[in-house]
């Protein structure tokens, strides 16, 4: 199984395969960033750059880790400070950093599509760093890494996703990639928050949140986004969290070894209580852990593909 | 691919072993500060065989690690087939240690170059010998073994292909002509 894409864009696109050896080559990675010395020198010589149109701190700087672990250097872009702001389009700075001889684009977007869009447009890679409500393939993959490692597979089991679905671009990623793998997914949310057909995916839903981790090994708990347009579906943020919130209570209701994941920054008192975010059955750091050496495995697979180019 | 001979079997390769591991004892004088580490996938087994046998004679467990050394080819960004990246497993200090580092076949030499690359990301050995089951010269780097087990002259157009039981379920050493 060789891997042979320039970008990655979103799980939709992978074969189970695909995933797979992105998650095996991770599995190798992860040791180095237990090393004294946590560099090796496989990128060595290659520049990627982090050009990101949206905040974020965990992402950026987990890619940034991973590229230098493997040696690579990196620039980061900050879209508020550079041309952008001047009126250049997507694809002239994609072309500019093209033409500095760059090797990958890590790119984060609010528009979906953005990444395919530019990977089209150019001969570089380009990773997704999260594009709209569209995909974020990285932290998927971080997600069924941690999974996987726990749980010893994926197939058959049962995972719950609870939140804000519709405009969750780490749900779709999350579903794409656990149906893939043959695990169960259930989505939990209130219906104003699920995007219409979802069924369609292969996926159940679930109202009541009770019910949805009955039978659930893990509890994957998106970020509710009240600083964007929530506001006017949830007005009191308290309602949400006695309707959905993760809690000790719902979760003794629930299988004993049952895994609470979220992508974080955690809304403490919203989406989960303080108990659960730091108890026993939550792997949030982990996630975080598990990250680097996933990204390390994407930028590494990325630059090696041999791709014959259509 | 032809086979053209078959070097050793699995008696010579037992053998083969059992003198090596008596070599490093010799040398090393004892098993005091001394650990093995074998280079995936071959060079793993052997090292595990080597760690036995030195258990077997001087009474004393030796410490062996698995190192993969695909991150640090020289030929990474030229490789025609996509290397797959595999664990590295050293879960010992290698610090100060007389580290005996253990390879199926030595040719060019590259492969060593490069984990003695990744060795010194780990620590600082005290010494680093090398020990292969096979050399089979045509070296590009000025890289000799410690410990060797059968040196067999070859031509560029063959390959000498080791299997062990470990991993294709039969020991031998075959020199094979490349079609």
């Amino acid at each position: 199984m060789a891997w042979n894409k320039k970008d990655l864009l979103g799980l939709e696109y992978l074969t189970a395969e695909e995933i797979n050896l992105i998650l095996d080559t991770a599995e190798s990675f992860k040791e180095v960033s237990s090393r004294e010395i946590k560099k090796v020198p496989a990128l060595r010589g290659k520049t990627a750059v982090n050009l990101f149109y949206e905040p974020s701190t965990r992402t950026r700087v987990s890619f940034e880790v991973a590229a230098k672990r493997l040696s690579a250097d990196v620039i980061n872009i900050a879209t508020e400070t550079s041309s952008v702001r001047k009126g250049e389009t997507l694809i002239d700075t994609g072309r500019n950093i093209q033409a500095l001889k760059a090797d990958i684009i890590i790119m984060r977007h609010n528009c979906s599509g953005a990444a395919n869009m530019l990977a089209r447009a150019l001969d570089i890679s380009v990773v997704n760093a999260g594009d709209g409500w569209h995909e974020h393939p990285t932290q998927a993959l971080l997600d069924i890494f941690t999974l996987k490692e726990k749980l010893g597979k994926i197939e058959g089991l049962n995972i719950t996703i609870v939140g804000d679905i519709a405009h969750s671009r780490v749900a779709r990623s999350n579903i794409w990639g656990l149906t893939k793998l043959g695990a169960k997914v259930t989505v939990c949310a209130p219906e104003i928050l699920l995007p219409l057909e979802i069924e369609k995916t292969g996926v159940k839903c679930a109202s009541n949140i009770d019910e949805a981790l009955k039978n659930a090994d893990a509890v994957n708990v998106l970020r509710m986004q009240f600083e964007r347009d929530l506001g006017a579906a949830f007005p009191e943020q308290l309602e949400y969290y006695k309707k959905y919130g993760i809690t000790e209570e719902r979760l003794a209701k629930a299988k004993k070894n049952i895994i609470v994941m979220h992508p974080g920054p955690i809304n403490r008192g919203i989406e989960m209580s303080s108990e659960v975010a730091d108890g026993a059955n939550s792997v949030i750091l982990e996630q975080v852990t598990n990250g680097i050496a996933v990204r390390m495995a994407v930028l590494f697979l990325v630059s090696q593909a041999k791709e014959i180019k259509a | 691919m032809k086979e053209k001979a078959k070097i050793l079997d699995q008696d010579a390769i037992n053998r083969a072993i059992m003198r090596i591991a008596h070599e490093i004892i010799e040398k090393n004088k004892g098993t005091a500060a001394l650990c093995l580490v074998g280079i995936r996938n071959r060079g793993v087994y052997i090292a595990q065989r080597l760690a036995n046998c030195i258990e077997k004679i001087e009474g004393q467990a030796v410490v062996a690690g698995a190192l993969d050394i695909t991150l640090y080819r020289d030929d990474l960004a030229l490789a025609s087939g996509q290397p797959l990246v595999r664990k590295t497993e050293i879960d010992f200090d290698i610090n100060n240690k007389n580290l005996i580092l253990v390879d199926d076949v030595l040719y060019t030499g590259r492969t060593i170059r490069a984990a003695l690359d990744a060795l010194i990301d780990f620590g600082r050995p005290q010494s680093i010998q090398l020990a292969v089951l096979v050399d089979r010269g045509h070296r590009e780097l000025p890289i000799r073994a410690d410990f060797v087990g059968k040196n067999i002259p070859t031509s560029l157009k063959e390959t000498v292909e080791v299997r062990l039981l470990e991993s294709d379920g039969v020991d031998e050493v075959l020199i094979v002509e490349k079609d």
